[in-house]
């Protein structure tokens, strides 16, 4: 639940509503709201997309997480997987796809070549994605396996946790207007 | 399995033109000048069937002259026969086109030409096709560091350095074995 027991009081007795108001912290809410519903943008360009498939399909089921909902639209998503080998050629359409996406929202970098280029230390490849967009959650492996890519998903449930959603939110809205 | 060509019967189809012909482990080599290149291309499609371009590749002797050397592998469409054509080129040639000839041979040529830097005269698209338009370098070429080079266009890409421990690491070519020519560090300006 959202805050442990001892912390949520009833409210005044009334026999309709009896059991069905908590009091809690705004951001408790908002960040239990968000973390339990995370739709994922695929940023699919390598292997790592297979298993990111096999991730959300039936064996590992990542909807047991409530992250399934898979959007091809950069603009109904919250957290950008990036899986696979992120080339110069693809960058900065990669950066386009993440600069079109609705604040609050996260990324992942998914795999070796994502996090650090991997094995290409070559002249087509980005040395990380990192170097274009914050990342949140780095996952090893090449590919990683599917239990890998869940538990950089709960890493980033509990990462989403511990933020303070409202006062983030009123930082930047006094910076904006400053 | 397919088979090489028979030698007497290109000798009888090419005569002079072809300046050597080479057998090795069944592989048919065909060595001509490049002037003579798209007549014996033709005639490998119009006169012997080679009627599938199944890649076109170059190589780069860096350090001789001429510098690169390009080289058609073609086949038959029942895949009995497989033949290798070659050709020198030199810094300054452009390679005649054989997209009139195959078809199939336009994406071939843009490789040849995004990766190595080798022009092809009339060819109807000679466009990159790996990397970006104006990317500024040949990434296959001998002279180019494995780690690559910064290059930075507005909108449209950047390229970095890769970090290369102890690199970037470069091969020597001409160098007598294959032990000698493996990529080594060794700074090239």
């Amino acid at each position: 639940m959202v805050t442990d027991s001892s912390s949520i009081a009833h409210a005044a007795y009334d026999s309709k509503i009896e059991g069905n108001v908590i009091f809690t912290q705004l951001d408790a809410a908002m960040n239990w709201m968000r973390k339990n519903s995370l739709w994922p943008m695929p940023m699919g360009l390598a292997c790592c997309a297979i298993e990111l498939m096999a991730t959300a399909s039936s064996r590992f089921d990542i909807s047991r997480f409530g992250m399934e909902v898979m959007r091809f639209s950069p603009r109904q998503s919250d957290v950008m997987i990036v899986a696979g080998t992120v080339t110069y050629k693809m960058a900065l359409a990669v950066k386009r796809v993440w600069d079109q996406m609705p604040e609050p929202k996260w990324c992942i970098a998914m795999g070796a070549c994502a996090s650090s280029g991997g094995m290409y230390r070559s002249y087509a490849v980005l040395q990380g994605i990192d170097q274009l967009i914050p990342v949140d959650v780095y996952i090893s492996g090449c590919p990683p396996r599917p239990e890998a890519l869940i538990e950089g998903m709960m890493r980033l449930q509990r990462k989403i946790e511990g933020e303070s959603a409202v006062e983030d939110q009123k930082r930047s809205m006094i910076e904006e207007m400053a | 399995m397919a088979k090489g060509e028979d030698t007497a019967k290109l000798n009888e189809v090419f005569g002079a033109k072809v300046a050597g012909i080479t057998e090795f482990r069944g592989e048919t080599t065909l060595h001509v000048l490049l002037a003579d290149l798209r007549s014996v291309l033709g005639k490998c499609r119009d006169e012997l069937g080679y009627e599938l371009v199944l890649d076109i590749s170059s190589v780069d002797h860096f350090g001789d002259d001429p510098r690169f050397e390009i080289v058609y592998e073609l086949a038959t469409l029942d895949d009995a026969r497989h033949l290798r054509v070659k050709a020198k080129v030199s810094e300054d040639e452009e390679v005649p086109s054989s997209v009139d000839i195959w078809a199939g041979a336009d994406w071939h040529e843009r490789e040849v030409w995004d990766m190595m830097g080798i022009r092809f005269s009339g060819h109807p698209n000679l466009k990159r096709i790996l990397m970006w338009e104006g990317y500024p370098f040949f990434p296959l070429r001998k002279d180019f560091p494995l780690a690559g080079r910064p290059t930075d266009m507005p909108d449209v890409a950047f390229t970095g350095v890769a970090p290369l421990e102890g690199g970037p690491f470069v091969t020597s070519a001409g160098a007598v074995d294959v032990v000698r020519r493996e990529p080594r560090a060794r700074v090239i300006d």
